[in-house]
């Protein structure tokens, strides 16, 4: 913005440019100065140790030795024929896209219902809200016990003849072979989305409500006055005007669910014939168990871009939007 | 003019930052070369009995040599998972612990010693006249191209069925010493509702170990230590006999078992919820001490099928890491540790057996005593699930391996994959 205003006047006076320029730079060197301290840290921190990544994902340091010549795309071929990541790229897609779907979904219908004007809406608010609070290792071992085969629950379960195996089913709904691997819907993974579910949907809620709030009174007036039922106000008004909440509700629940490690390897760890792997606990176990450190860094490194394809068209949009 | 001066001001506070972190970064530098005089102790002892024998060690090292202070750096988490990380990240750093706890065989002969991370040990050796106080094969497991590096404090048992004496009893069954016992054993649990074989393999290694103890029954143990120098293929028909037998087994575990650790699993031959269960000589502490049963009136002990003279053996050890500042400390303390006093120090309280010969029997309980007298004579295996046999890349693989082959049950996958692991074991 001052760029431009500056530019603009330098046209009208071009005999001042040189002056205005100059005192554009002592401007810039200031500031330059004053965050340059974050630069240079998140240069080094951040984008210096993703390249660091980068290189050794294309290192043949796969000992305990480091070995940085260089093996090109060699680990990330291993990778993609590698029975246990081809199980964790279906096991990670089924469990985005099935959460992401049922924490939207359910979080703007209790946004809904809470936003009747019910008696103790606050209560309810904290009561969805206060799953948020606890880190997914707490969420993870809670819900190991509840769905455990053998414990809590299922012991109830079990005297009405539901004797259900959740995370301990090695099933695949829907199950066609697709490279090494059966592709479908692992049945455990959906032990894995309730304990998810119940943790993030509080946050959707929360955002939901948020939205219901600042949509004016009165365009819900003027569609009941032009005769639409409460359905249809609802269909037709209310939850257009919540499409910004879900695209942000998609984007920070995506990157969660594509980079989730806490939560399956305090519930399940990598589960029998790896039904509940995903690329971050198959990363961690290579890198430090194994010394594998190449392929780990390959799946850092695939992990960054599968995040980077939701989250870098957002930030495109959204910088269009803001200008 | 004002703004100059103003970023230059802000130019010299960004260098005084600069410069200030350099030289706190100095002074931690020199804090750990204060720390380096302490010997420190690595290792992940930190579970109930197995601490308290590490405090005793400690404390009888302490007796010995007053001056030397001693610091037990010990890191939480079962099987050295986290300490594993820990001690990588510290020796690519070259920031070694003075002695950390490694299993014998590849995971310090193929992981540290073949890194050039470790001094050897002769001259100690030769000094206190050690070679023959140990067996010769257990030497042989910490030796590399002649050179002995580290000094093994104990000896677990690997081949170890446990079970439940009363379920036994009350069948009228008697504990099985061949496959084919093993088998008739477990169809009549079988058919009486009791799970015949507890598994937990939640994490896959008690899986490994399970294949590893019918790898030995089936093709013997000096057939089993070739396969892991590269001398036999890893699709010998013996290895395809054992993965069939393995197979078979597999239908007598509980329905559960991938939601169970080796605790759980054992837990449930504790309450006479199964019959057996396959684990190392570790799960006769956990009975004893944690479910307060008694050993030959509960429970009872007999080595798995095929393996009467085979001893499956982890075996934890002490080294001393090239570029420690006090290497003659870390000697005294593997001195120490590689005594008769202090073996009979550690072991009773960890429970497992010394790795010495001339050890007191008379120290330990009643398993104890038939394991150092079955350690005499067995011809002792490394065990793969516990990173003897074999590098930890390879260990990795095969575990992967297990933990398809547990559902799938595909002989052929499963060797096809183990052959392909194959090339890591030359690492």
């Amino acid at each position: 913005m001052e760029l431009n205003r500056t530019e603009k006047r330098s046209a009208v006076l071009p005999e001042t440019k040189a002056k205005r320029n100059r005192k554009l730079t002592t401007d810039h060197l200031l500031a330059l100065c004053f965050i340059l301290p974050s630069i240079v840290l998140i240069a080094v921190f951040v984008y210096g140790f993703i390249g660091w990544t980068g290189y050794v994902s294309m290192s043949n340091w796969n000992t305990l030795v480091p070995d940085f010549s260089f093996a090109g795309l060699k680990n990330y071929a291993y990778l993609f024929q590698d029975y246990r990541f081809q199980a964790d790229l279906r096991n990670t897609l089924v469990f985005t896209v099935l959460f992401i779907a049922v924490v939207v979904l359910a979080g703007q219908a209790l946004a809904i219902f809470l936003d009747q004007k019910i008696r103790g809406e606050s209560l309810f608010r904290n009561i969805f809200f206060f799953p948020m609070a606890l880190s997914f290792v707490v969420t993870g071992v809670v819900w190991q016990w509840l769905l455990n085969p053998s414990t809590g629950v299922n012991l109830f379960l079990k005297k009405f003849g539901l004797d259900s195996m959740w995370y301990t089913n090695t099933d695949i709904l829907a199950g066609f072979k697709w490279g090494k691997i059966e592709f479908g819907i692992p049945v455990a993974i959906i032990a894995v989305v309730i304990a998810a579910v119940w943790q993030m949907t509080g946050f959707s809620l929360a955002m939901y409500l948020a939205g219901l709030r600042a949509i004016p009174e009165e365009l819900k007036e003027a569609a009941r006055i032009d005769g639409a039922s409460e359905f249809k106000v609802y269909r037709k008004v209310i939850i257009p005007l919540l499409r910004p909440i879900t695209v942000s509700v998609i984007i920070i629940m995506a990157h969660i669910s594509l980079k989730i490690f806490d939560l399956i390897y305090a519930m399940t760890g990598p589960g029998a014939n790896f039904v509940t792997d995903v690329p971050g606990v198959y990363m961690f176990e290579t890198t430090f168990r194994g010394n594998y450190y190449a392929n780990g860094a390959a799946i850092a490194i695939i992990m960054l871009l599968f995040v980077a394809i939701f989250i870098v068209p957002y930030l495109i949009s959204s910088r269009k939007g803001e200008s | 003019m004002k703004k100059r001066w103003l970023s230059l001001v802000s130019l010299l506070l960004v260098f005084s930052f600069i410069i200030s972190g350099c030289s706190s970064s100095t002074s931690t530098k020199d804090k750990d070369d204060k720390k380096a005089a302490k010997l420190e102790i690595f290792s992940w002892w930190t579970g109930a009995g197995e601490e308290d024998g590490l405090k005793a060690l400690i404390k009888l090292f302490k007796e010995k040599y007053p001056n030397v202070p001693v610091e037990n750096a010990a890191v939480a988490g079962g099987a050295g998972t986290n300490a594993k990380a820990v001690l990588a990240s510290r020796m690519q750093g070259n920031d070694p612990p003075a002695t950390f706890q490694v299993h014998g065989g590849a995971e310090l002969n193929a992981g540290w010693v073949a890194a050039g991370k470790m001094e050897p040990l002769n001259d100690l050796y030769d000094k206190e006249g050690w070679k023959d106080k140990f067996p010769q094969s257990l030497i042989d497991m910490v030796s590399k191209d002649g050179n002995i590096y580290s000094v093994p404090v104990n000896i677990h048992r690997g081949n170890v069925i446990w079970y439940n004496k009363k379920v036994f009893a009350d069948n009228g069954l008697t504990p099985p010493k061949t496959f084919d016992e093993f088998f008739a054993v477990a169809d009549k649990l079988k058919a009486k509702g009791i799970t015949p074989l507890s598994l937990g393999d939640k994490e896959p290694w008690t899986a490994t170990m399970l294949f590893e103890d019918i790898l030995v029954g089936t093709i013997g143990t000096e057939k089993y230590i070739k396969l892991w120098s590269g001398d036999l293929p890893l699709n010998d028909p013996g290895v395809v006999e054992a993965t069939k037998t393995f197979k078979k087994m597999l239908d007598y575990v509980n329905a559960d078992h991938s939601s169970r650790n080796w605790q759980d699993a054992s837990q449930m031959v504790g309450k006479g919820e199964a019959a057996m269960n396959v684990m190392g000589d570790w799960a006769k502490g956990y009975f004893v001490n944690d479910l307060k049963l008694k050993t030959n009136e509960d429970f009872g002990f007999i080595t798995t099928p095929g393996t009467e003279g085979d001893f499956l053996v982890i075996t934890d050890t002490f080294g001393l890491p090239k570029g420690v500042k006090n290497p003659d400390d870390v000697k005294k303390f593997l001195s120490v540790l590689g005594s008769v006093e202090g073996q009979d120090a550690f072991n009773p309280l960890k429970g497992s057996i010394p790795a010495r010969i001339d050890a007191d029997p008379a120290k330990y309980d009643e398993y104890g005593k038939q394991t150092i007298a079955d350690f005499k004579d067995a011809k002792l295996a490394p065990s793969l699930a516990h990173g003897s046999a074999a590098p930890e890349g390879f260990l990795t693989k095969v575990n992967q391996a297990i933990n398809i082959f547990v559902t799938q049950k595909d002989v052929d996958q499963f060797i096809d994959s183990l052959v392909a692991a194959s090339s890591d074991l030359k690492k």
